[in-house]
């Protein structure tokens, strides 16, 4: 019985991993859409044989692939991605302005109540929203009015990477950019503000506590409790409990809070795991170690998870999407490196195995859970 | 009757063979012959060239006949080996592979 089905989005197709509900044996489908950057796919959790994925590349630009039979066959939709009115300008990396352009789709976040109605976050950062399965694209430009030409690129570029939806208010939605920060909206898109208070980049900004220009990587929340958000930020581990009003640091103990990715426990809203990786120039894991860090008190007091993964020459990144959770009991975490592993754990992290070792490197990782 | 020879990547996102055929009404140009592939396979739409400006997206040539018409503006008339049938348009991505 199929329970568990894994998207990987990798940097020349994508794959699809399946299992049973013990997660022992694994069936490996891919590539699919061989050559081409596959920077996310996500399924529906509304209709879980619905799934969407981006396809990208320098050559050919955009498509956006759809699946109706949880990834056996999948065809075109639509690719116009056109910002609302004059897009502008914002910021270069050396802070001079360039005008606003459309590179690619990096986020594709299916809505909670509607399979039709899908989000895209793409670069250059904008959020995108389509009702009709990916047929058509309308931008939601108010994100881009909260000081957007003050915006600049991350190094993978100026991406909207998080999206967010509110399970307990359907108006309410959370979007992040690298680098500018954490967005609300209250209005179901309409209008944004940042929410960015208690972030400080002491190194990347001239004001450390500016309203916008953070260079977040990821957020995290757990359903039940969504006022509470985890964000990995360039440097440090931060967390509000008041939906974004304020964020306090929750780095500790780890041996360094650079990251990119972070995920939440599917069944206690107050384990967190995240990848540490050295620093913003050394993009690989401290001490050539491969650790999960795992913080069963909503942050400050992490513990290292080791068994299973490489404790020595370990030299790979894992991605700002390549982490996250299925809600079997109990909990797996899955994880893919730019090494092209696919590491797994079906007891909440405490030992780990490779699904399969030598994939592209890896963008992104979702499960759907399927019992 | 044109022939247009694509890139393995868009035939196999067309699902089609390489090497296609189109009726284009008129005097064919690189123009018109890229408005008839649009239509006839709208899954290539983005990948050649801007939706809505119609600019040639940066790694995309065009060859025909041994000369290279990626510069030539698309009211460009084909050569007419290519508006016969005779030889095919090849589109290209261009060699950045390493």
């Amino acid at each position: 019985m199929e329970a568990v089905r894994v998207l990987v989005g990798t940097r020349k197709g994508a794959f699809v991993l399946t299992s049973d509900p013990r997660r022992e044996h694994w069936d490996i489908q891919g590539p699919h859409f061989a050559g081409w950057e596959i920077y996310h796919i996500k399924g529906s959790p509304v209709n879980p044989k619905r799934l969407y994925a981006s396809q990208s590349s320098g050559w050919f630009g955009q498509v956006i692939q759809r699946s109706n039979d949880g990834g056996e066959t999948w065809e075109p939709v639509g690719n116009k991605f056109v910002y609302e009115g004059s897009p502008g300008t914002h910021q270069w990396y050396d802070g001079s302005q360039r005008p606003w352009e459309f590179k690619r789709v990096w986020k594709l976040e299916p809505s909670l109540t509607e399979p039709d109605t899908v989000y895209a976050g793409v670069e250059d950062a904008a959020l995108f929203r389509s009702r009709d399965g990916g047929a058509t694209w309308q931008e939601l430009a108010g994100l881009r009015q909260v000081k957007g030409h003050l915006w600049s690129p991350g190094a993978g570029g100026m991406c909207l990477h998080t999206i967010i939806q509110d399970p307990a208010d359907p108006q309410r939605m959370y979007t992040a950019i690298s680098a500018a920060g954490a967005f609300r909206t209250d209005d179901g898109g309409q209008t944004w503000r940042a929410v960015n208070q208690g972030l400080k980049s002491n190194f990347e900004l001239p004001d450390a506590e500016a309203e916008v220009g953070h260079c977040v990587h990821a957020i995290a929340m757990h359903p039940s409790h969504p006022n509470v958000l985890f964000m990995q930020k360039h440097w440090d581990v931060m967390r509000t409990d008041d939906a974004g009003e304020v964020w306090y640091e929750v780095s500790g103990n780890l041996p360094t809070d650079f990251g990119y990715t972070i995920a939440v426990h599917a069944h206690e809203p107050e384990t967190i795991y995240i990848v540490p990786i050295k620093s913003d120039s050394e993009h690989y894991p401290p001490d050539g170690m491969l650790r999960v860090y795992r913080s069963r008190t909503g942050g400050n007091e992490w513990e290292a998870l080791t068994k299973g993964l490489p404790q020595s020459n370990c030299y790979v990144n894992v991605l700002r999407s390549a982490m996250t959770v299925d809600s079997l009991d109990p909990c797996g975490v899955y994880f893919g490196t730019t090494g092209g592993q696919v590491y797994a754990s079906t007891d909440s992290g405490d030992t780990w195995a490779a699904l399969v070792h030598d994939l592209p490197p890896v963008l992104s990782v979702e499960v759907q859970t399927l019992v | 009757m044109i022939r247009v020879m694509l890139p393995t990547q868009l035939s196999t996102l067309a699902n089609v063979d390489r090497e296609i055929e189109l009726i284009v009404e008129g005097t064919p140009t690189i123009g018109s012959v890229l408005d008839s592939l649009e239509t006839r396979y709208p899954m290539l739409l983005g990948t050649l060239r801007d939706q809505v400006s119609k600019q040639r997206r940066p790694f995309i040539r065009f060859y025909a006949c041994g000369e290279d018409l990626s510069q030539e503006l698309p009211t460009t008339q084909l050569p007419e080996e290519v508006a016969t049938g005779r030889e095919s348009l090849r589109v290209v991505g261009a060699m950045a592979g390493g």
